[in-house]
């Protein structure tokens, strides 16, 4: 390793001894200096065609094929042609080692970004955080990823291109439904998963007898006995997470389309703590990413240039427009997420009155690094911005919270902004938008008409008067009445258990379970 | 820390999901393709290239929900305090942007390749069998130069390009040249001087060892002349496009001889790797013209259909020999002629045009749901037919719906086939 204040590289260009120099660099400031605990790195160099390539599948270096990941491809590779979207820099897989993509196209400043960003920022999140802990495993991902594309292959072989993609399709449409939103008995262990699943198999073909098939059908036990109650206590009822429902208990499914079933509940399950800490997570990596970059330009390792250039890109990435700009859609999380960073940093720096206040534990506390990594472990976003959002960035977003209820004939309230009355009203609603119990419609299995028609029975209980989509609805009922072969119907009612919908779908003719 | 090169295997993923999105939307790709051929010019069909699809023709539904009383926290505030009443987006307005939004989301182009194109454009018209039966003929391997390589037989060794790249090595690595040698040489046998002659001496060593060091030739200058086997056409093809401008040919029927011209196109480049067009238009003159003319341009005027096949017999005699060419002519017309006209176009046809030609359509338009088939044969169809029974090869075929344009250029295919048999 070279000694500090000597240049990592010279212009634009770069190599592998390169990268490796970067990265060892990096890994100095993070460790020493924030205290960064994380994966170890595997940083893969890839061709714009393969960025958009990993894009269209969620991402992951291995996916099995289905035809939506062709749709996704074939409509950002038109948007980036059209220039309508730049490329992401990087992308980040929370695995173990922690992989990394990065351009070939990128300069060397912005390598040394990316590494800082994804290699570091994210790399220590994903292993700290307590919803990644709780959710995914790191180290079984990539191997059950490698299963799953071989086991959807081997389907297809077998069973036809076109069951197992009906199967597939109907899957993804119950995928945001498919999760379980409080952790359970188990964390989620990938490796056993497959290795059971292998077990599985192996136990169906053993115990295969055709013989059996001639034993005439024993007539079934009186159901009456079975009282409504214990019924749905042995089904698990109410049960949010319908994709595990339809798996453990679809009547007609066979079992390697439970199987398949399973496999997409999975990797539902392991975005799952993505998407409740979009804000958190890319905070954290953009924050360190400026401390990472700062400290090297400071060591005299980055010129000027390759610093003026990387916060060039900085700045466009934690970029927030204003509500009535045309590029406005939605807080960005880099900038949301920067700005918190750097205000806790503030604020145990250097507090104003204000911030003593509201923040007694952290404000002053002069441990800046100990008190962002404790907050990166235990938080997700919505709990992070209840707790952690400031009046002073509250007033510099200029942040204000609208009301609008269809009934109200005056227009849009105004419900709170940015002054001594409106802060905590501020805050409590962002929060509110991050939060996924709010943001997924709450939608149950309620019952099993087990002694008629086998009806399945669903509840959507609406929350401030949203109702779903009609028709996206219908659809995604067909697909859920193919993968249960009878009947579905979903009912929809308000807080106070009052009916304001109900959909009846029947199953295709030719449905998914043949 | 672990460091991978991805780029070196490219093996893109995207391709097999690719092609299974393709398959997939099939029915809808074929419908951009089909629409997107219709607004280009008969060239680009080939081109493969953008199409548009719906994106909701694809869709993956999932529960949404609409309406109901939102909250939102928005950055930026300028001017508003608490209790602020906020107008409603104009509900019109609103539409109107948000439907134009909307469009971009649910809409996409994408590119095709030229055979991915192709291909759907040709699936579409149930075409392939034809046109493989065609290729399988007429292709050929032949051989072709292609550059210099490295390697090879001593029979290739290109010595020009051996001797060049020999010379300038010799010049990059400042081989002494012979004269150079031969004067120090001299200066040497002529010099008296001890100490100048030693180094004299020494002087020439060097120059002798660095002669040896380079080579004159080095094996690394060698290069050898490269063959690459390449299907070999085994003739090219003109394709004459002839149209009644006249009047009574309205852009419903210019489309429909537009679509057959089209086709006829599209089977050519397949069978030929080398392809003329003709776009010949007449009323009662004819005359040669661009593509955008031939279909676009305004003319008007009477009809003489001698005229067109007088013009296409100056430019085979004058630019395309049926020795070396294999000349195609489509006819379009609404089957008015002068009567007048009659002798000399069968005249025309029968001792000029048709023996030089591997085929003739004729292609009579009509009127989209109109009755006039059922009318007497036009004077152009009725001296055709005569021609025709009289034994002359002719196909010939009436359309007026775009759907029939396919059947009725595989049937005249097919025709031709026997009809070659025949002859």
């Amino acid at each position: 390793m070279g000694s500090s204040g000597e240049r990592l590289f010279e212009g634009a260009d770069w190599d592998f001894q390169t990268l490796q120099r970067i990265h060892d660099a990096c890994e100095q400031v993070a460790r020493k200096e924030l205290g960064l605990d994380v994966y170890p790195n595997q940083i893969e160099v890839i061709t714009a065609e393969q960025m958009l390539d990993a894009y269209s599948s969620v991402g992951m270096p291995l996916f099995y094929k289905h035809w939506s990941f062709g749709k996704q491809f074939a409509f950002q590779e038109a948007s980036y042609r059209k220039g309508l979207m730049g490329l992401a820099y990087e992308i980040v897989i929370n695995s173990s080692p922690c992989i990394s993509y990065l351009m070939e196209e990128n300069t060397a400043t912005m390598q040394t970004l990316v590494i800082a960003h994804a290699a570091f920022g994210h790399n220590h999140f994903f292993k700290n955080n307590y919803l990644f802990k709780q959710w995914t495993d790191a180290d079984g991902i990539l191997d059950y990823l490698e299963f799953a594309k071989g086991y959807i292959a081997a389907c297809e072989d077998r069973h036809g291109r076109e069951t197992v993609e009906r199967t597939l399709d109907a899957a993804h449409a119950l995928m945001s439904h498919g999760v379980d939103r409080y952790p359970g008995k188990k964390t989620l262990d990938l490796r056993a998963e497959e290795k059971r699943a292998g077990e599985r198999r192996q136990h169906e073909e053993s115990v295969f007898n055709d013989l059996w098939r001639t034993v005439p059908n024993i007539k079934a036990k009186s159901k009456a006995t079975l009282t409504a109650e214990r019924r749905r206590a042995l089904l698990g009822l109410p049960q949010e997470n319908i994709l595990y429902f339809l798996e453990k208990t679809a009547p007609r499914l066979a079992p390697w389309q439970r199987e398949l079933i399973r496999i997409v509940r999975h990797i539902a399950q392991y975005f799952y703590p993505q998407g409740q800490t979009k804000v958190m997570n890319e905070g954290t990596a953009t924050y360190v990413h400026y401390r990472i970059m700062s400290r090297l330009h400071q060591q005299g390792r980055l010129t000027d240039g390759n610093f003026l250039e990387f916060l060039q890109s900085h700045t466009n990435v934690v970029f927030q427009p204003e509500f009535d700009d045309r590029r406005y859609s939605g807080f960005n999380p880099y900038a949301l997420g920067f700005a918190m960073m750097q205000d806790i940093e503030r604020i145990v720096k250097n507090p104003e009155d204000e911030d003593r206040d509201w923040f007694p534990d952290i404000a002053g506390k002069g441990d800046v690094e100990g008190v962002l990594r404790e907050i990166w472990s235990n938080y997700r976003d919505e709990s992070f911005i209840n707790q952690f959002l400031s009046p002073a960035l509250i007033r510099r977003f200029r942040m204000f919270h609208l009301h609008d209820d269809p009934a109200e004939s005056q227009g849009i309230k105004v419900d709170a902004i940015h002054d001594e009355r409106g802060y905590r009203r501020v805050r409590r609603e962002l929060a509110r938008q991050y939060d996924v119990g709010f943001v997924d419609a709450n939608i149950e299995v309620m019952d099993v008409d087990l002694d008629g028609d086998r009806r399945l029975m669903l509840r959507h209980t609406t929350v401030k008067g949203a109702q779903l989509n009609e028709t996206d609805t219908r659809r995604v009922l067909q697909h859920l009445a193919d993968l249960w072969s009878y009947d579905v119907a979903l009912t929809e009612v308000d807080g106070t258990d009052k009916v304001l919908k109900e959909y009846v779908v029947s199953p295709r003719a030719a449905a998914v379970a043949a | 820390m672990h460091i991978v090169d991805r780029r070196l295997n490219p093996g893109s993923k995207s391709l097999e999901n690719r092609q299974r999105f393709l398959r997939r939307a099939k029915a809808l790709v074929q419908g951009a393709v089909k629409k997107s051929s219709q607004d280009r010019d008969i060239k680009d069909v080939l081109e493969g290239g953008e199409v548009t699809i719906p994106l909701d023709g694809m869709d993956e539904p999932r529960f949404r929900r609409e309406g109901g009383t939102r909250d939102m926290v928005l950055p930026g505030n300028k001017k508003f305090v608490e209790g602020d009443w906020l107008q409603r987006p104009n509900q019109s307005g609103a539409k109107g942007s948000g439907a134009g939004e909307g469009d971009s989301e649910d809409a996409f182009r994408f590119v095709l390749s030229r055979e991915e194109f192709v291909d759907l454009f040709l699936d579409d018209l149930e075409l392939p069998d034809l046109a493989k039966r065609k290729l399988a003929q007429t292709e050929s391997e032949g051989i072709q130069r292609a550059g210099y390589a490295t390697s090879g037989s001593p029979a290739n060794i290109s010595i020009s390009r051996t001797v060049s790249r020999a010379l300038a090595r010799r010049v990059a690595l400042r081989r002494p040249r012979k004269d150079e040698i031969e004067a120090l040489e001299e200066e040497l046998a002529a010099c008296e001087d001890e100490t100048r002659r030693a180094e004299l001496l020494a002087l020439l060593e060097a120059l002798r060892a660095k002669a040896k060091r380079i080579p004159f030739i080095d094996p690394i200058d060698i290069r050898y002349r490269r063959f690459e086997t390449v299907p070999k056409p085994v003739a090219q093809a003109v394709m004459f496009c002839l149209m009644d401008v006249s009047g009574s040919m309205s852009e419903h029927m210019k489309d429909l001889a537009k679509r057959f011209y089209m086709l006829l196109y599209v089977f050519l480049k397949r069978r030929y790797k080398h392809v003329e067009i003709v776009f010949i238009r007449h009323t009662d003159r004819a005359e040669e013209v661009d593509e955008d003319t031939f279909f676009h341009g305004p003319a008007s005027g009477g009809t003489l259909v001698s005229s067109a096949l007088v013009a296409m017999n100056d430019i085979v005699r004058t630019r395309f020999r049926p020795a070396d060419w294999n000349i195609y002519a489509a006819q379009a017309s609404d089957g008015d002629n002068m009567t007048s006209d009659s002798g000399l176009t069968g005249h025309l046809l029968t001792d000029k045009i048709l023996p030089v030609c591997q085929f003739f359509a004729y292609l009579e338009v009509g009127e989209a749901a109109n009755y006039t088939f059922d009318m007497p044969d036009s004077s152009l169809w009725t001296l055709y037919e005569r021609l025709r029974n009289d034994g002359a090869p002719l196909s010939m075929r009436k359309v007026s719906e775009r759907g029939e344009i396919f059947p009725v250029f595989q049937d005249l295919f097919k025709r031709r086939t026997t009809s070659q048999e025949r002859v």
